[in-house]
């Protein structure tokens, strides 16, 4: 994949293991393979929804490009400077630019902080608004986010789901960043609320010109709010296209099954789909299968995939594929 | 009006809570045919579990009361009966599976005792009998090498497989109802698509009612017969399945299928959002529950709560509005 201009976001190679130790001496035995070598862009503007089963390590990949995590080895390229390579104070400024929204709006906001002092917190710490103005701000901040400014003094447990997940919307909105990645933001509300803060997403994104990599297992959201979709499965970008593409006209067999297995509150429209149901479990990401990681459960699996692991090619325009046999699907 | 296997009537429960008294559930009443599968769709708090645990005699008293109600199971009232005579019931005639496969088995018991105690307990098999019937039923929900797997703890198996045990243990009695509580919600969508496989199968070949309840309208979209919307500890429209999703007529399900994105969306349409949120009854309401959230009401909603009012042929709404023309009706 090459970089180019418009692309804020480039991550290449990007491998994250964690090890494993064992006995007295704390030897290594061996590692988890939760992200294992992915390249990918995220256009300036766009959303990138980033969807895998559990396990496919579409979190950890939010980490290591924030260097929450850092990577086992790989770039992440962030407008032209590489996160991997920064340290400290540097790091941090950077930081600035690129926030991230949380799946559990019940753990991540600090329970004995005010709203105010949690949404002014980055402000403070970047030292980017003089002390007496942080207040004004913040209440700025709450009305963007559709919460009363008098909210500003009350505490997190005062608030529902979707109420405490704005004002993770509003912490991550403070620095003005231009890039945030929402770990699955709407997975632990109501279904009601869900569309509210999805609907609050997308005016912000809007508003403020912002680049989103949504990151969700949820795969009808995923449509309904990403530009281009990457689709995950133990560590392995599968395929990567933009949102129709991906929808309507899936090249790998694992995106195919995927699609299918997600009911549609259509009792007629469901009862005509073709499903293609998987047979087992994600294989463990110690031990990863030889290949392609995806064989154990594909149904048109072949010797060669157990060979080697399928390159990630582009097989037309913009739309990129892991599979030795994706042109059938052409 | 068709015989019924399950009738509920009426059933109220409710909770003491340091804040007040919550209505959990105010005056449910359905039935449930032979061999049918009922969905029971709504949001968390809205009663749609209560409603089971309050039938199956499993709500904890105090704080749980369950108030009023009638639910008939082959001639007899299961808010009436004994414990002991309810205890024979529960997991034999009417089983339960629930959310999280985890907390729901023990995990210092083999799946082999917990798979052979019902067969004891309610078939009075002898352990070798019962053995080799569980030995059976892990074969039938899919697990290879069943009788290897009996000496095998809960946590030496998938999210998936747990889920499929626990399917195993509630029909190992063959029951008449099998009672579903979101069992698909833990698991990933590849695993739901399995196990809905087997249920739909397993139905199929064993004949069972079903009452599937979910918060998730496409899981029931393809698995229910007829389907039962709930909203703060009402049944606020019930129809068949093909009716309620081509034609809702509540505002609350209306709503709540505008706010859904569909994987199979063509055009980007914003979705609708439903403003504020579900409520907590600490009083059994005047007006409808719905009525703060709703786009529709209108003065007579605010002053009484309204029954279940027949909008069609197998269909009903508890709404004083015709959200077609948005006049009273």
């Amino acid at each position: 994949m090459s970089t180019n201009n418009d692309a804020l976001l480039y991550v290449e190679d990007l491998f994250v293991h964690f090890p494993i130790y064992r006995g007295f001496i704390r030897r290594q035995v061996g590692a988890v393979h939760a992200v294992d070598g992915i390249s990918f862009d995220v256009k300036r503007g766009e959303t990138l929804g980033l969807v895998g089963e559990s396990g496919s390590g579409k979190s950890t990949t939010g980490r290591a490009i924030l260097q929450l995590r850092r990577p086992t080895s790989g770039s992440v390229h962030f407008d032209g400077t590489d996160l991997v390579a920064l340290k400290g104070e540097q790091l941090r400024h950077m930081r600035r630019k690129m926030q991230m929204i949380f799946q559990d709006p019940y753990a991540s906001l600090n329970p004995r902080m005010t709203v105010g002092e949690i949404v002014g917190e980055p402000l403070m710490v970047h030292n980017v608004t003089k002390t007496k103005e942080i207040e004004e701000r913040v209440k700025h901040l709450l009305e963007l986010v559709k919460l009363e400014p008098a909210f500003i003094s009350r505490y997190p447990h005062e608030f529902s789901g979707g109420q405490r997940q704005r004002v993770g919307v509003a912490r991550a909105l403070a620095l003005q960043p231009s890039f945030i990645i929402c770990d699955e933001p709407i997975s632990a509300l109501d279904v009601s609320i869900q569309a509210q803060v999805v609907n609050l997403l997308e005016e912000l994104q809007g508003q403020f010109n912002l680049t989103y990599l949504f990151i969700a297992h949820d795969l009808s959201m995923v449509r309904h709010i990403s530009d281009r979709v990457a689709v995950m499965y133990l560590g392995a970008i599968m395929e990567l296209a933009n949102r129709d593409e991906i929808y309507l006209r899936p090249l790998h067999p694992y995106t195919q099954a995927l699609l299918s297995a997600v009911p549609i509150p259509d009792p007629i429209a469901d009862s005509k789909r073709k499903r293609v149901i998987l047979q087992g479990d994600i294989p463990s990401p110690v031990n990863p299968p030889s290949g392609c990681r995806f064989r154990t459960r594909c149904p048109i699996a072949q010797d060669v995939c157990a060979e080697s692991r399928p390159e990630f090619r582009e097989i037309k325009p913009g739309h990129f594929v892991a599979c030795f046999f994706a042109e059938k699907f052409l | 009006m068709p015989d019924f296997i399950l009738d509920v009537q009426g059933l109220e429960t409710t909770f003491r809570t340091p804040d007040g008294v919550v209505h959990a559930v105010n005056g449910v009443s359905f039935g449930l045919a032979e061999g049918e599968t009922l969905g029971v769709v709504g949001e968390s708090g809205c009663g749609k579990s209560v409603t089971m645990l309050s039938i199956l005699g499993l709500i904890p008293s105090p704080p749980g009361n369950v108030k009023a109600g009638k639910a008939i199971f082959s001639k007899q009232d299961l808010l009436k009966i004994s414990k002991e005579e309810l205890r024979h019931i529960r997991g034999a005639q009417i089983s339960m599976i629930f959310q999280d496969p985890m907390t729901s088995l023990n995990p210092v018991l083999t799946i082999g005792r917990q798979l052979t105690e019902p067969l004891e307990l309610h078939l009075g098999m002898t352990k070798e009998q019962a053995r080799t019937r569980a030995a059976e039923l892990l074969q039938m929900v899919g697990i290879p090498n069943g009788k290897d797997r009996l000496g095998d703890y809960p946590h030496q198996f998938s999210g998936g497989m747990r889920q499929r045990v626990m399917i195993a243990m509630a029909l190992s009695c063959s029951p008449q109802i099998l009672i579903a509580d979101e069992p698909t919600t833990a698991l990933d969508v590849t695993i739901q698509a399995q196990i809905m496989d087997l249920v739909k199968r397993l139905r199929d070949e064993l004949g069972m009612a079903i009452i599937w309840i979910t918060h998730d309208l496409g899981v029931v979209a393809g698995l229910a017969q007829r389907v039962l919307v709930m909203y703060g500890g009402y049944i606020i429209e019930e129809a068949s399945v093909r009716e309620l999703y081509a034609n809702p007529e509540h505002p609350y399900t209306i709503s709540l299928l505008g706010s859904l994105p569909r994987v199979d969306e063509i055009e980007h349409t914003k979705l609708l959002s439903i403003e504020g949120l579900p409520p907590v009854l600490y009083q059994k309401p005047e007006a409808c529950p719905f009525a703060p959230r709703c786009k529709w009401a209108m003065e007579h909603c605010w002053k009484e709560n309204p029954p279940l009012l027949v909008v069609g042929p197998d269909h009903t709404s508890a709404c004083w509005v015709d959200t077609r023309t948005g006049r009273h009706r």
